[in-house]
C-alpha cells in the first residue's frame, strides 16, 4: 500500500489559489466521497486550513491515483491552468504529515493550532468511513509524533506575537489574571487586541481612556469595559494592574516623577506597563521604580525574536526525531500486504 | 550504617541539583515528579539517620553542631515537602535541594567529632523548644529560597530577558505571597518554641537568649513592615534572605552557649 499526499500550501501558492482549492466543512463529506471514487484509492483524509489544502490518501497504484486526483481537484476548483500541486510518494508523504502536525511546516514555526486542525480533519474522515487501516495507523502515529516533538524539544517555546508576549508576561508577574484590572490609554488596534487577549485570560475590568471620548466609549462598549475622559485617567490609576499605552501623543505622558507618588498608594501591588506607542508614552526610567515592569514595543518584539530564534534552533532536533518515526512507520508498512515502496 | 544514610541523603540532594542545572541548561526543564521524588528519598534517609541518632543519644539528636546542621537540613526539606505540593511553585524543590545539600556538606566538613553525644539531663520542654526552633528555621530557610527565586524572576522581568529561567520560575506575585506566608509560619513556630523554652524553667545563657531574641525581633520587624507596606516585596525578599543567613550564622554560637548557662 502507498501513502500519498497531494495539495498546496502557503509556500507554493498565494491565497487566491489556495481559496479556490479550499474544502469547507459543509462540502467535506461530498468531496471525500468524490476522492474515494478515484480509481485505485483506498482511503482519504482532507486537511483544509487557511495555510494549506492537502489530501492524504492510501492507494495501490500511485500513478493512476495522482492522475485521478489532479483531474478531480482541478475540476472541483474550476482551475483551468496547471495548479502548483505537490505530489509526494509514501516516504515523503509520511515525513510531510509528521512535519505538519509538529508545526515545522507552519508559517509560524512550532505553532500548535495545526495539531487540532489535523485531528479534526482525521475525525471528520473517520466519521464518514473514508479512512483505511494504513491511514488510521499513520494519523494516530502522527499525533504521537507531535506530542513527542513538543515535549522533548523547545519548538513551542515562548510566544510569537506582541499581544501574546504581553499576556505571557502578565502571567509571569501576576500569576492568575482573574480579577485584574487593565487600563488602555489611547484606543489603538494593537492595544485593543492585547486587551482582548487579557480579557480572555480572566481580566475583570478594562478602563479605556482616549483624547476623543467617543472613540474610548466605542471601544469600551466593544470589549465590555468602561470609558473615562482622558483628563481623569490618573484618578482611576490606583486600582489598575496593567496599563496599555498607545496614544498618538508627540511626547512622554507618564514620567517617573508622576508615577513614583502614585505607586505609594498601591500597597506593594506590581504594575505592568505595556507601551505600544511610537513615539513612546512612558519614560524608560519608570522601569527602575520598585514593582513597575515596563515593556515598550521594541522589548516585546525582542522577546518575540528570541522565541523564534529558540524555535528555529530546535528544528534540526525535531527533524531527527521525525526521521526515526518515519522509519518506524515505513517498517510497519512493509510488514503489511500490498506494500510498495 | 548511619553514615551511609547521610551520604545517601546528600547524594540525593546533589542529584536533584545536578538534574535541574542540566535540564535548565539544555532548556528542557519540565516541572515534574523527578525532583520531588529524589528529595523525598533524601528526606527518608535523613529521617532514618536522625531516628538512629536519637536512639544512640537517648534524646532529640541536637547535641552537637553536626547534629544541628543535619537536623536543620532535615527541617528545611520537611517544610518543603509540606508546603511544596500546596503552593505548586515550579522550581521550589530545585532551589531547596542546594540548600539541603549545602547544610549536609557543612556537617560533613565540620572539624571535630561526628560521633553521638549522649545528654546527661533530659527535659522534654527543652527538647521540644530546640526541635521546634530548628523547624521554624526550616520555614525561614524556605522563605529565603522563595526570596531568592523572587529576586531572580524580578531580574529577568526588569531586564526583559526571555530566558529558560523566566519561563520556568513561578510568577513573582506568587513568590512574594509564598515568601511572606513562610515567614509568618516560621515566626509562629519560633514563638511557640520560645514559649516552650520559658516553660522548661532551665538555666538560660544570656548570649544565647539575646541572640535568639534578636532573630525573633528581626522577623517580627519583617512582618510588621510587610503588613504596613513600608517595604516593597523586593525589599522583603532581600530581607528574608539576609535574615536567614544571619539566623544560620548564629547557630554555632547558640549550640556553643547552650551547654554554658
Amino acid at each position: 500500500m502507498n501513502i500519498l499526499c497531494t495539495g498546496l500550501n502557503y509556500k507554493n501558492s498565494p491565497l487566491e489559489v489556495r481559496e479556490k482549492f479550499a474544502v469547507g466543512s459543509h462540502e467535506l463529506e461530498e468531496t471525500l466521497a468524490a476522492v474515494r471514487r478515484v480509481e485505485g484509492l483506498a482511503g482519504a483524509v482532507i486537511l483544509s486550513t487557511c495555510n494549506r489544502v492537502e489530501f492524504y490518501t492510501a492507494s495501490l497504484c500511485p500513478v493512476r491515483a495522482f492522475e485521478g486526483l489532479r483531474e478531480l481537484l482541478h475540476t472541483r476548483a474550476g482551475f483551468t491552468a496547471e495548479a502548483p500541486l505537490y505530489f509526494h510518494d509514501t516516504t515523503r508523504s509520511v515525513r510531510h504529515l509528521f512535519r505538519v502536525v509538529s508545526g515545522l511546516d507552519s508559517m509560524v514555526i512550532g505553532e500548535t493550532e495545526i495539531l487540532g486542525q489535523v485531528k479534526k480533519a482525521y475525525s471528520a474522515a473517520v466519521e464518514v468511513g473514508a479512512t483505511s487501516l494504513h491511514l488510521n495507523k499513520l494519523f494516530q502515529q502522527s499525533f504521537r509524533v507531535a506530542k513527542h516533538v513538543r515535549s522533548e524539544t523547545r519548538i513551542t517555546r515562548g510566544t510569537t506575537s506582541v499581544g501574546s508576549v504581553a499576556v505571557d508576561l502578565a502571567g509571569k508577574i501576576f500569576g492568575d489574571l482573574t480579577g485584574k484590572r487593565v487600563m488602555i490609554l489611547g484606543a489603538g488596534e494593537t492595544s485593543e487586541r492585547t486587551a482582548r487577549s487579557l480579557v480572555s485570560r480572566g481580566v475583570r475590568t478594562v478602563i479605556v481612556s482616549n483624547r476623543t471620548f467617543e472613540r474610548a466609549a466605542k471601544l469600551a462598549e466593544e470589549i465590555g469595559g468602561l470609558a473615562i475622559h482622558f483628563d481623569h485617567w490618573q484618578n482611576a490609576f490606583a486600582e489598575v494592574d496593567i496599563l496599555i499605552c498607545s496614544t498618538a501623543a508627540p511626547g512622554i505622558i507618564l514620567t517617573e516623577e508622576k508615577l513614583a507618588p502614585l505607586m505609594k498608594n498601591r500597597e506593594g501591588r506590581p504594575l505592568f506597563i505595556i507601551d505600544l506607542a511610537v513615539p513612546r508614552d512612558v519614560e524608560s526610567s519608570v522601569n527602575e521604580l520598585e514593582g513597575v515592569y515596563l515593556y515598550d514595543i521594541d522589548s516585546l518584539e525582542e522577546i518575540v525574536r528570541q522565541s523564534l530564534d529558540v524555535r528555529r534552533s530546535e528544528v534540526a532536533r525535531c527533524e531527527k526525531m521525525i526521521s526515526v518515526q518515519v522509519k518506524s512507520f515505513l517498517s510497519w508498512l512493509q510488514t503489511h500486504p500490498n506494500f510498495r515502496p | 550504617m548511619d553514615r551511609l544514610l547521610l551520604i545517601a541523603a546528600t547524594l540525593c540532594f546533589l542529584a536533584s541539583c545536578a538534574y535541574t542545572l542540566y535540564a535548565l541548561g539544555a532548556g528542557r526543564f519540565r516541572p515534574g515528579r523527578i525532583n520531588f521524588g529524589v528529595i523525598l528519598a533524601g528526606f527518608f534517609f535523613q529521617t532514618t539517620f536522625l531516628y538512629l541518632r536519637g536512639q544512640a543519644e537517648g534524646s532529640c539528636p541536637l547535641n552537637s553542631l553536626f547534629d544541628i546542621l543535619v537536623f536543620q537540613s532535615w527541617a528545611l526539606v520537611l517544610i518543603y515537602l509540606i508546603v511544596g505540593p500546596a503552593y505548586r511553585l515550579s522550581l521550589l524543590g530545585a532551589f531547596t535541594a542546594p540548600f539541603a545539600f549545602g547544610l549536609m556538606l557543612m556537617a560533613f566538613l565540620l572539624p571535630g567529632t561526628q560521633n553521638p553525644v549522649p545528654r546527661a539531663v533530659i527535659n522534654p520542654w527543652v527538647e521540644f523548644h530546640a526541635a521546634l526552633s530548628l523547624i521554624a528555621y526550616g520555614a525561614f530557610g524556605l522563605a529565603c529560597v522563595a526570596g531568592i527565586m523572587y529576586l531572580l524572576q524580578e531580574r529577568q522581568l526588569k531586564n526583559h530577558k526571555a530566558s529558560t529561567l523566566l519561563y520556568n520560575l513561578p510568577p513573582i506575585n506568587d513568590l512574594a505571597v509564598a515568601n511572606r506566608r513562610l515567614v509568618w509560619f516560621g515566626f509562629a513556630l519560633l514563638t511557640i518554641a520560645f514559649a516552650a523554652g520559658f516553660l522548661s524553667r532551665g538555666p538560660v545563657n544570656s548570649v544565647k537568649f539575646w541572640a535568639a531574641g534578636l532573630i525573633w525581633c528581626f522577623y517580627a520587624a519583617y512582618l510588621i513592615l510587610g503588613r504596613l507596606h513600608t517595604l516593597a516585596p523586593r525589599r522583603l525578599a532581600e530581607l528574608s534572605v539576609i535574615l536567614f543567613i544571619l539566623a544560620l550564622l548564629t547557630l554555632p554560637a547558640m549550640q556553643y552557649f547552650s551547654s554554658r548557662p
